[in-house]
């Protein structure tokens, strides 16, 4: 429990972080698109490479995973602490962010590639329908409740939620494979990997990954100042109030005080 | 577990019976989504006729959310819940009487349905036992975790616009497997094919299943 009143880590680490990120990011932007060759078959296309997939390994490994860790450990009685259920939310937050972005960078990609900017292919659905589920997460979240209730609604909602990916992923996976769709995937996102391009996408894994542990401690402090900025308005209110009583028995018992309902 | 569960279930179906919410309201909004299926394909017979297990199975999908917010709104006046929550039946009890009486009703709501579509739109199914199989499933399968999701967000005032939001993803592969297994059924694809899909159905149905006796104890909780 003493973790949880605490904001997380210190301001000086989250700027280390923070600053790592920002390098990081930078350096992959500019050995992306300045560094690199282009592709033989892709041209200059294949500078998504950088960026498609670490964003979307953030979303659907990282953020996920994370959130439904930390829901368990919530549920789970001997680890309940206020920490893990913002934790959950911190990354269903960021999750939510990253997999719009593989979303949105997956049809900047497929149009040029594909000639179309959707296609009912597997990987695709299955990232759509993530996104829906974890939105409805967060929608539960703003619903307003105490915290401790809030906390168990939605550690349970997450769960019930993480349960239902792999359903999903295989359900489209064999409604693809049953209907001879699109096969294009992959089929030439094998380029030979030059040297300098290798590094690069470790770079954008390592790149997406600094960003994501940097939002998501943000985001965390942002959950516990919010509650304790809560908490703090509920006790000035409490205070005001209390004192308006007061001024009321104060003013002794002049009946027309109390029924202008004005003390002062 | 099981005692609690019949009485839950009874109870519930009991309050059906007498109000006839789900037979005046549910049912013919089910059957009425029928006839604008067929307003926005055309009168077309092939098309309706081809499109037929997709709709069917839209059509049992929008229900369930109406039925399990039937479900709870029955729980929601005179402090039902709180009361099933101190007469010591166990919350897995609960659960599972509660997705026994959605799921009845959606089989009911189905028998109906698949008569109108067969008079409508002029479809009939080939192989019986694939399509009563996939039902099965199915309707466990949306029954358990629609009670999952109607109990989640029972006593918010967001609910009638929350619940679909969380609960029409998480039932996505039920509708997407239940209408290929019916094509299957009805003859649009191979038998095996269809059959196939019931790989899909059987564990969505046995993981919500699980899910909900687990967690139902905490859920009720949060109320």
């Amino acid at each position: 429990m003493t973790r949880a009143k605490g904001i997380g880590w210190s301001r000086r680490t989250l700027a280390v972080v923070g600053g790592a990120a920002f390098v990081s990011v930078a350096a992959t932007v500019w050995l992306g698109l300045w560094v690199t060759p282009p592709d033989r078959v892709q041209g200059n296309l294949v500078r998504l490479v950088y960026l498609h997939p670490p964003v979307a390994w953030v979303a659907l490994y990282l953020a996920f995973g994370l959130a439904a860790v930390s829901s368990l450990l919530y549920l789970w009685k001997r680890t309940r602490s206020l920490f893990w259920d913002r934790l959950a939310a911190s990354a269903v937050e960021v999750g939510v962010v990253f997999t719009a972005l593989t979303l949105i960078t997956g049809t900047l990609w497929g149009r040029p590639t594909w000639g179309v900017w959707w296609t009912w292919d597997a990987r695709l659905t299955s990232t759509a329908l993530l996104l829906v589920l974890f939105l409805g997460y967060l929608a539960l979240r703003r619903v307003p409740a105490e915290a401790e209730v809030r906390a168990k609604r939605c550690a349970v909602a997450a769960l019930v939620a993480f349960v239902d990916v792999p359903i999903v992923h295989f359900s489209v996976v064999w409604w693809q494979t049953l209907h001879q769709g699109a096969t294009v995937l992959n089929a030439n996102l094998t380029p030979t990997i030059h040297g300098s391009m290798a590094w690069t996408l470790l770079l954008g894994f390592v790149a997406m990954t600094l960003l994501f542990v940097w939002m998501v401690a943000l985001r965390y402090r942002i959950e516990v100042l919010a509650d304790q900025a809560g908490d703090a308005v509920l006790e000035v209110t409490l205070a005001e109030r209390w004192s308006e009583d007061d001024a009321l028995v104060s003013a002794g018992d002049s009946p027309t005080h109390l029924s202008t309902g004005n003390p002062t | 577990m099981w005692r609690d569960a019949c009485l839950v279930a009874a109870k519930d179906l009991r309050i059906e019976l007498r109000s006839r919410v789900a037979l005046w309201q549910v049912l013919p909004v089910a059957v009425l989504s029928l006839v604008l299926y067929a307003f926005a394909l055309g009168p077309g017979r092939a098309a309706l006729a081809a499109a037929a297990p997709g709709l069917f199975w839209l059509a049992v999908l929008f229900s369930t959310v109406l039925a399990v917010q039937r479900s709870f709104a029955i729980e929601s006046g005179d402090g039902t819940r709180d009361g099933l929550r101190l007469s010591g039946i166990d919350p897995a009890g609960v659960f599972l009487g509660k997705v026994v009486a959605v799921a009845l009703e959606l089989a009911v709501l189905q028998v109906v349905v698949w008569a109108g579509m067969t008079v409508l739109f002029g479809v009939h199914v080939r192989t019986p036992w694939l399509a009563i199989v996939a039902s099965v499933l199915a309707t466990i399968g949306l029954a358990a975790a629609g009670v999952i999701y109607g109990a989640l967000s029972a006593g918010l005032r967001v609910r009638e616009t929350l619940l679909p939001l969380l609960v029409l993803p998480v039932l996505a592969p039920v509708l997407l497997a239940a209408s290929r297994a019916w094509a299957g059924a009805l003859a649009h694809g191979t038998v095996s094919s269809g059959a196939g899909w019931l790989r899909i159905l059987g564990p969505f149905a046995v993981a919500y299943v699980v899910i909900g006796i687990v967690l139902y104890g905490p859920l009720l909780e949060t109320g």
